[in-house]
């Protein structure tokens, strides 16, 4: 029987009969809508995506006119950082990276940001940061946004100055851990609001906080009161990409507008950024790497096409390395990453990547 | 999008669903869905209708090359004189009827206004 050649999660080759390849598919599908609570891929959406897995092309793209925009997270890491980022240490600049970004490899739009991309140290290189947005902003024609990650882990010991509240649950603390995680949200919150008022007077188009929630339900509390800081005394857009696909409870309790934050997931995420007046919306479905490509897609459909259905604003899923049904590795192939990018659009519905 | 080295990403991205920037008018539909929070389909006719072209031809490099040097909102390829930068964003900002901020924070540099 022929074996149709694709990937696993973590980018090595593996062969499927086309029967088992809908299988994956199915059972990626099922995973993410028992979890979520939400429909899973129909028929013809499984079919599509068999009949694109199963083409022997190396590469796969959408239908002439189904195109979409992309919004861009990490600046030009890729170029000029190291492995951490996939980084190939192209010797450029920031400047040059984003002029080379807009047109050489025609980007749609492009965030700004410092190498080491968190909150907490950008905050330092403020004056250095506002400069560089400031002179791009003269030089180039295409949307940029500046942004960070908040990280709110970077505030707590020993990174910071606050109590780690992991080690406080270890303690049975509990209501010290949630107390720690409180204070550090206020100054984490206190921070994004700092960075993003001043790019906001530097004349950026909008904002990006991006691998949200990575610190659970308490980042994600501070994100979207920098979110309504922004859009509603500025008027100017916010993106938020997340970090995966579900809050995580580490504190457990924290509201917003009287919703539980913790436990979260993707169209329930959607609807409080909506919320907090965000414009365009990133969910994530993180890629298992002992599973195939096509079950991480499958899954990674299913969230997406869940805050599409729903959607008022733009939904820019995260499609990077290891996201998205991308495999977990640096140097991601493109007959799945293609074929992954175009699932998104033509199955997920997406406005943008 | 997210990271990945930049010809497995980005390169990737691009070539298989991205309508191209400046290239063509990614970034024009970019703006609409930022500043108006526009979906997808909107945002397309939204600039097709400014353009007075139709959707499928924002993601058309030939179609767009041309037209963008003709309305003079900056080109992908350099050309002596057609308009760069700020100036082509303030450009934009007209044919598009909506605000750029850095054009904004321009007119209050440099007091004019327009």
């Amino acid at each position: 029987m022929t074996k149709i050649l694709t990937r696993m999660g973590d980018n090595s080759n593996v062969e499927f009969t086309k029967d088992e390849l809908r299988q994956e598919f199915i059972d990626g599908s099922e995973f993410a809508a028992q979890k979520a609570k939400i429909p899973p891929l129909t028929e013809n959406e499984i079919d599509y995506l068999v009949d694109m897995f199963a083409a022997p092309t190396r590469i796969w793209g959408v239908q002439r006119g189904h195109e979409v925009v992309m919004t861009k997270d990490g600046c030009v890491n890729a170029l000029n950082s190291s492995q951490m980022s996939s980084g190939v240490v192209a010797p450029v600049n920031r400047e040059v990276g984003v002029r080379l970004y807009e047109s050489m490899l025609g980007f749609d739009s492009m965030e700004i940001s410092h190498n080491d991309y968190s909150v907490k140290p950008q905050r330092f290189l403020k004056k250095l940061e506002m400069l560089h947005v400031e002179i791009l902003m003269e030089t180039t024609i295409f949307p940029l946004l500046y942004g960070f990650m908040p990280n709110l882990g970077l505030y707590f010991k020993t990174d910071g100055p606050f109590d780690n509240p992991y080690d406080l649950m270890q303690q049975g603390k509990i209501e010290e851990a949630r107390a720690t995680q409180e204070a550090a949200g206020e100054k984490c919150l206190e921070d994004c609001i700092e960075m993003s008022d001043c790019m906001v007077e530097m004349g950026a188009d909008g904002i990006d906080y991006d691998t949200v929630a990575s610190t659970g339900d308490g980042e994600f509390a501070a994100v979207l009161k920098s979110t309504e800081h922004v859009a509603k005394k500025t008027g100017l857009p916010v993106e938020i990409g997340m970090s995966t696909e579900m809050v995580t409870g580490v504190h457990g309790s924290i509201e917003y507008n009287g919703k539980r934050l913790a436990g979260m997931w993707p169209h329930q995420q959607l609807q409080v950024c909506e919320e907090a007046g965000v414009s365009i919306f990133g969910p994530v479905s993180t890629t298992n790497s002992k599973k195939s490509t096509p079950w991480n897609l499958g899954k990674a459909l299913v969230f997406v096409k869940s805050c599409t259905d729903i959607a008022k604003v733009p939904i820019h899923p995260n499609v990077g390395m290891g996201v998205g049904g991308v495999p977990m590795f640096e140097t991601p192939a493109v007959d799945v990453v293609t074929r992954c990018s175009a699932a998104m659009i033509e199955i997920g519905k997406a406005d943008g990547l | 999008m997210g990271t990945g080295d930049p010809a497995g990403m980005h390169m990737a991205h691009l070539l298989a669903s991205s309508m191209g920037g400046i290239r063509a008018a990614g970034d024009l539909v970019a703006r609409m869905q930022l500043s108006k929070k526009m979906r997808i389909d909107e945002a397309k006719k939204y600039v097709a209708d400014k353009l007075h072209v139709t959707p499928l031809d924002l993601s058309d490099p030939h179609t767009m090359r041309l037209l963008r040097e003709e309305l003079d909102i900056g080109t992908i390829t350099g050309v002596p004189g057609v308009a760069k930068g700020i100036a082509a964003k303030a450009r934009i900002a007209q044919l598009l009827d909506i605000e750029i901020n850095c054009v904004e924070q321009f007119k209050k540099k440099t007091g004019l206004h327009w």
